[in-house]
C-alpha cells in the first residue's frame, strides 16, 4: 500500500469512527431501540481506540517520511463553482492538530471507560454517552479542520454536547439554568466565530487556512492580511475564543458547568473543551502575528483571566469550583503565551495541564472520601495552611480580595444588570405595548394565553 | 414552455378538493381523518412526482400536458418552474405530517375538510406564476382560518382587520398595475402597495399582531399550516421581486431585518409556548426575506434554502409543541415541566427540529444559513452581523423553551404520554428530512442555486441597461443606484459580459 493511500484510509478512520458511533447510538434513541449498557460501552471503547491507533499511525507515518503537513480532501459539503463558493471539508494533519486530536482521543477514551462504571445503571446512561459521541465528533473534527468553516461546525458540536451535558440532571433546576447560563455565553462564542470566518471570506477570497495564513506550514506561516484586516478578524476570533475557554468576562459559565457528572467536568471543562479557545488561537496564529495591538490584547486578556482565576480558586469551597478556576488560570497563561509569540510551548501546556486536570478532575470524589477517611482517623479537621503569597497581603487587602473571589468579580452580574435585565425590560415593554394594541383592536381582552397556568395540569386532571 | 407528463399540478389541486367534499360529509372524525390522510399521501404522491417530472425534462418551467388536461383552462393556468418544483412536495409534506400527528384528543377541534381546501388552495398558489391569479390565490387563502375562527366562536376582529388590509392593497396594486401604463408614477405606486401587500401576509412588523392573534385564538395545526409554507415569501417573488426598483427592495430587506430582531427578542421574554413559537417563526421568516432582498445568486440561494428547511423543520418544532399539548393543555412557559422522561422521542424531535431551524451543523438549516450569511454580507455588509446576531438568539430561544418544557423538574403520570405510533412516524420522516438535507445538502443547493439565478436575471439585466444607458448619457447619476444591493459590489466589466447569460459574483480580491 503506498503511502498516500494508507494516509487516507488512517485519516479516514479517524474521522470515520466517531461519526459512525454517533449514528449508531443515535439512530438507536431515534427509533426506540436503545442499546445495553454494555453495547454502548463495547462501541464506544471500540471507536475511540481504533480512531487513536489510526491517529498514532497517521503521527508514525509523518515521523518517517518526515512530512509535515498531510491534508485529507473528503470532498465539499456544497460547491456553487460559478459563485466561487465552496464548503469543503478538508482536514489537516500537522504538526498542531496532531498532538491535539491524539491528546483528544486519549482522555475522551479515558473518560469513556471511567463514565461506563462512574454511571452505571444511572437511567441517563445512553444520554451521556450519546453526548459524549457528539462531543467527540466535534473534538475530532475541530482539532483536524483544514478550514475555517469545517473547524466552525466541530466548534458547535462542542458546545452543544457541552451544554447538554451540564444538564444531565435535567430533573433538577439548578443544573438546567446553568446549562442555560453556558448555552448562552457559546452562542455569543459561536456569533463571533462566525462572523469572523464570513469576514474571512471576504479579506481573503477562501475559508481555508492556507489561503488564510498564506504559504508555509504551522507555525512558520505567514498571513496575507494587511494589520488592520488581522486585528478586526482577530478581534472577533478573540471573543469567540474567550467564550469558549472561560476568559474574561466570560469566565462566569466554568463553576456552573461543574454541574455536570463528573466525567463530563473532566473532560469538557477541565481538560479539552476549555483549552479549545486556545487552540483556535494557536491555529489563527498567524493571523496574530500581523497585528502587535492584537497581540497585545491576548497577552493582557490571558494574564487578566490568569490573576483573577487565581484569586478565586483560592476562595472556593468546593472541589470542582476550586478545580474549574485553577483549570481557568492555566488556560490565561497559555492564550498569555501564545500572545507573546510562544507555539509549541502553548501547545505542550496545553497537553500537561489537560492530563493533569483531567487526573484531578475524576480523582475528586475519591479524594473527598480519602480526606474523611483521614479527618476521621486522626478525630480532626486538618489544618488549611495559609500559602507564601497569602502572608505577603495586608489584611484589609486580602479582604478585599477574598470579597473579590467569593463574587467571582461580579462578572455574571454585571452582565445581567446591564445586558441581561435592559434587553428583558425593553422586549416586556414592547410585549405589553402589543397587549395594549391587540386589545383594542379587538374590543376585548386578547390573550388566552393569560389564563393558562403556570404549571400545566397533567392529562388526568383535565 | 413543455408539457409534463402527466397532469400532476391538476391531480396535486384536485384530490385536495374532492377529498375536501368527501371528509366533509364523513360523520364520524376518527374516518375522517383517516380518509384525510390517505387523501394528504395521495397529494404528496402527485406533488413529488410533479417535482420529479419537471427535474427530469430540465427546462425552465412547464405545465400539465393539454392533450390530458382535466380542466380545459386549468393546465395554461397552472405551471411548475424551479422555484415552485421542490415547494409543491413541501406543501403537501407539511399538512401530511400535520394530520398525521394529530392525535384522538384533537380530530373534534381540527378541521379536516377546511384543512384539505386550504391543501388545495395553497398548491394552487404555488402552481401559479400569473400575477393576478397568485392574486386571486393569495387571498383565497385567508378564508378557512377565518371560518374555523367563526365556528370556534373565537374573537375575529384582529385577524379581520389585517387580512382584509392584506387583501384590499392586494387588489388595489394590482388594480393599478393592469391599468397604468409603464414606467409611470402609478406602477411605482402600485408596486408600493403589492409590497406592503406581502409584508403584512409576511408578519412583517409593525403589522405583525394577526400571527401572535391567530395561534391565541385557532387551533395550533391551522395557524401552523397557515404560516409555516411563507405564502407572503412566494407573493413577494411573483408580485413584487421582478418589478421592485431597489430601492424597495432595500426598505423590505431593512423592515425584515428589524422585524427579525424584534421578533427574536420577543420570542425570548414569551410566557406562553404558543406566542413563543409565532415569535420565533417570524423571526425565521423574515430572515429568509432579508435574504431575497439581496438580489444576489448566493443571498437567494441562501434564502431559498432557508425556506425549506425553516418550514420543515419549525413545523416539525410546532407539531411537537402541539403533541405536548395534546397531553398537558395549552403550555405555560413560566415554569419547568419535566417532560423528558415521559416522551423522550418527541424531547429529541423537539431539539432537533429547533436547532435545524438555528442552522445547527449537520442538519438542513446549516447550509442556508452559511449561504445567507454569506450573501446578505456581500448585499449589505453591516445586514450580516445582525443575521448571526438573530441567529444566536434564535438558537438562545429554542434551547430555552427546551429546557422549560422538557426538563427541569421530575414529572410522573399515572397515563401513558409516550409518543404514538402516528406521532412516531411523522417524527421519523422529520428527521430523516432534516438529517439528510443537513449531511448531502448539495442537490438541494444545486436547485436552489437554479431558481436564485432565475430571480436575480430581471435585476441583472436591469443594471446592465441602466449602466449601459448612463454610460451612453454621460449622466453623472451613480449607475449603482439602478443596480440591485448585490452589483453595486460587482465590476461593471463583469456585468456587462455578454457572454454571461446571468449575473455573476465578481471574484473576491
Amino acid at each position: 500500500m503506498s503511502d498516500s493511500l494508507l494516509f487516507q484510509v488512517l485519516g479516514t478512520a479517524v474521522l470515520a469512527l466517531p461519526a459512525l458511533l454517533l449514528a449508531i447510538l443515535g439512530i438507536a434513541l431515534l427509533v426506540d431501540r436503545p442499546w445495553s449498557e454494555s453495547a454502548i460501552a463495547r462501541w464506544t471503547e471500540a471507536s475511540v481506540v481504533t480512531a487513536l491507533v489510526a491517529a498514532v499511525g497517521v503521527l508514525g507515518m509523518m515521523l518517517v517520511t518526515g512530512d509535515r503537513e498531510l491534508s485529507l480532501e473528503l470532498g465539499s459539503l456544497i460547491a456553487i463553482p460559478s459563485e466561487h463558493f465552496h464548503f469543503r471539508l478538508k482536514f489537516v494533519f500537522d504538526r498542531l492538530s496532531v498532538p491535539f486530536v491524539i491528546l483528544s482521543l486519549v482522555l475522551i477514551g479515558t473518560v469513556g471507560a471511567f463514565a461506563n462504571r462512574y454511571l452505571h445503571r444511572e437511567p441517563g446512561y445512553g444520554r451521556f454517552f450519546l453526548f459524549y459521541a457528539v462531543f467527540l465528533l466535534g473534538m475530532v473534527v475541530a482539532s483536524l479542520a483544514g478550514t475555517i468553516e469545517t473547524l466552525f461546525l466541530g466548534w458547535e458540536l462542542v458546545g452543544l454536547s457541552s451544554a447538554l451535558l451540564v444538564a444531565y440532571f435535567h430533573e433538577r433546576a439548578a443544573p438546567v439554568l446553568n446549562a442555560q447560563r453556558v448555552w448562552s455565553v457559546y452562542r455569543i462564542s459561536d456569533a463571533a466565530f462566525l462572523l469572523a470566518a464570513v469576514a474571512l471570506h471576504h479579506v481573503s477570497g477562501a475559508g481555508d487556512f492556507e489561503s488564510m495564513t498564506g504559504t508555509g506550514l504551522w507555525p512558520d506561516a505567514k498571513a496575507t492580511l494587511t494589520s488592520t484586516q488581522a486585528l478586526g478578524v482577530g478581534l472577533l476570533l478573540l471573543l469567540a475564543a474567550a467564550g469558549k475557554s472561560g476568559l474574561i468576562p466570560f469566565s462566569g459559565w466554568l463553576p456552573r458547568a461543574m454541574e455536570g457528572p463528573t466525567p463530563s467536568s473532566a473532560i469538557f471543562y477541565g481538560a479539552l473543551s476549555v483549552h479549545l479557545g486556545a487552540f483556535l488561537l494557536l491555529r489563527v496564529s498567524p493571523i496574530l502575528e500581523r497585528s502587535a495591538v492584537l497581540c497585545g490584547v491576548v497577552v493582557v486578556l490571558g494574564l487578566a483571566t490568569a490573576v483573577f482565576a487565581a484569586i478565586i480558586a483560592r476562595v472556593q469551597s468546593d472541589v470542582k469550583g476550586a478545580l474549574a478556576f485553577a483549570s481557568l488560570t492555566q488556560v490565561g497563561i497559555i492564550v498569555a503565551e501564545i500572545g507573546l509569540g510562544l507555539r509549541y510551548i502553548p501547545l505542550i501546556h496545553i497537553i500537561g495541564h489537560a492530563c493533569l486536570r483531567t487526573l484531578q478532575l475524576l480523582r475528586a470524589p475519591s479524594l473527598l472520601r480519602d480526606y474523611h477517611q483521614i479527618e476521621n482517623a486522626v478525630g480532626r479537621r486538618l489544618e488549611n495552611h495559609e500559602g507564601w503569597f497569602e502572608g505577603l497581603l495586608s489584611g484589609p487587602l486580602k479582604l478585599r480580595l477574598y470579597r473579590l473571589g467569593l463574587d467571582r468579580g461580579q462578572f455574571d452580574a454585571v452582565l445581567d444588570r446591564f445586558v441581561v435585565a435592559p434587553f428583558t425590560r425593553v422586549f416586556r415593554w414592547c410585549d405589553g405595548m402589543e397587549r395594549r394594541w391587540t386589545d383594542f383592536l379587538a374590543g376585548t381582552g386578547s390573550r388566552e394565553s393569560d389564563r393558562v397556568p403556570a404549571s400545566s395540569p397533567m392529562v388526568e386532571e383535565l | 414552455m413543455s408539457g409534463l407528463h402527466q397532469p400532476w399540478l391538476e391531480l396535486c389541486v384536485l384530490i385536495p378538493v374532492l377529498g375536501a367534499l368527501v371528509v366533509r360529509f364523513t360523520s364520524r372524525p376518527e374516518s375522517a381523518r383517516r380518509r384525510s390522510l390517505f387523501v394528504c399521501s395521495l397529494t404528496l404522491v402527485c406533488a413529488v412526482a410533479a417535482w420529479q417530472d419537471f427535474e427530469f425534462l430540465r427546462v425552465r418551467e412547464a405545465h400539465d400536458p393539454e392533450d390530458m388536461m382535466i380542466w380545459s383552462i386549468g393546465g395554461r393556468l397552472l405551471v411548475v418552474d424551479e422555484l415552485s418544483a421542490p415547494l409543491l412536495p413541501l406543501a403537501a409534506l407539511l399538512f401530511l405530517l400535520t394530520h398525521l400527528a394529530t392525535l384522538r384528543t384533537k380530530v373534534r377541534e381540527f378541521s379536516f375538510a377546511r384543512s384539505l381546501v386550504s391543501e388545495a388552495i395553497l398548491l394552487a398558489t404555488f402552481s401559479s406564476k400569473l400575477p393576478w391569479l397568485v392574486g386571486i390565490l393569495l387571498a383565497a387563502g385567508v378564508i378557512p382560518p377565518y371560518l374555523e375562527l367563526r365556528k370556534a366562536r373565537k374573537p375575529t376582529r384582529v385577524y379581520v382587520i389585517f387580512m382584509g388590509g392584506f387583501v384590499a392593497l392586494l387588489v388595489l396594486g394590482q388594480a393599478i398595475l393592469a391599468i397604468a401604463p409603464d414606467n409611470s408614477g402609478f406602477s411605482g405606486v402600485a408596486v408600493v402597495l403589492l409590497t406592503a401587500a406581502v409584508l403584512l401576509r409576511s408578519g412583517i412588523a409593525p403589522v405583525h399582531c394577526w400571527m401572535t392573534d391567530l395561534f391565541e385564538h385557532a387551533s395550533f395545526g391551522t395557524a401552523l399550516l397557515y404560516v409555516s409554507p411563507m405564502v407572503g415569501a412566494y407573493g413577494l417573488v411573483r408580485l413584487v421581486l421582478p418589478v421592485a426598483p431597489t430601492w424597495v427592495l432595500s426598505a423590505v430587506a431593512l423592515v425584515s431585518l428589524v422585524t427579525a430582531i424584534y421578533a427574536a427578542g420577543m420570542a425570548l421574554v414569551q410566557r406562553e409556548a404558543r406566542r413563543f413559537f409565532s415569535y420565533l417563526f417570524l423571526s425565521h421568516s423574515s430572515l429568509v426575506l432579508v435574504g431575497l432582498e439581496t438580489a444576489t445568486p448566493i443571498g437567494l440561494t441562501g434564502s431559498l434554502s432557508l425556506w425549506l428547511s425553516v418550514s420543515v423543520s419549525l413545523t416539525g418544532f410546532g407539531l411537537v409543541m402541539r403533541c405536548v399539548e395534546a397531553r398537558t393543555g395549552r403550555i405555560s412557559l413560566l415554569n419547568f415541566h419535566g417532560l423528558s422522561s415521559q416522551v423522550p422521542g418527541l424531547a429529541a424531535l423537539f431539539l432537533l427540529t429547533g436547532l435545524a431551524s438555528i442552522g445547527f451543523p449537520g442538519t438542513a438549516g446549516f447550509v442556508g444559513l452559511e449561504l445567507l450569511v454569506e450573501g446578505v454580507i456581500q448585499a449589505f455588509p453591516i445586514a450580516g452581523a445582525f443575521v448571526v446576531i438573530v441567529a444566536a438568539l434564535n438558537g438562545l430561544a429554542v434551547m430555552s423553551a427546551y429546557f422549560l418544557i422538557f426538563t427541569g423538574r421530575p414529572h410522573s403520570s399515572t397515563i401513558d404520554l409516550r409518543i404514538r405510533p402516528s406521532e412516531r412516524i411523522a417524527v421519523l420522516i422529520l428527521t430523516a428530512l432534516i438529517l439528510i438535507g443537513g449531511v448531502f445538502p448539495q442537490r438541494g443547493v444545486d436547485t436552489r442555486y437554479r431558481a436564485a439565478v432565475r430571480l436575480a436575471q430581471p435585476h441583472a439585466d436591469l443594471g446592465r441597461s441602466h449602466l449601459s444607458k448612463t454610460q451612453e448619457t454621460g449622466s453623472n447619476i451613480e449607475p449603482a443606484v439602478a443596480l440591485t444591493a448585490h452589483a453595486r459590489n460587482a465590476r461593471p466589466a463583469q456585468l456587462l459580459d455578454p457572454a454571461s447569460a446571468r449575473l455573476t459574483v465578481p471574484p473576491q480580491p
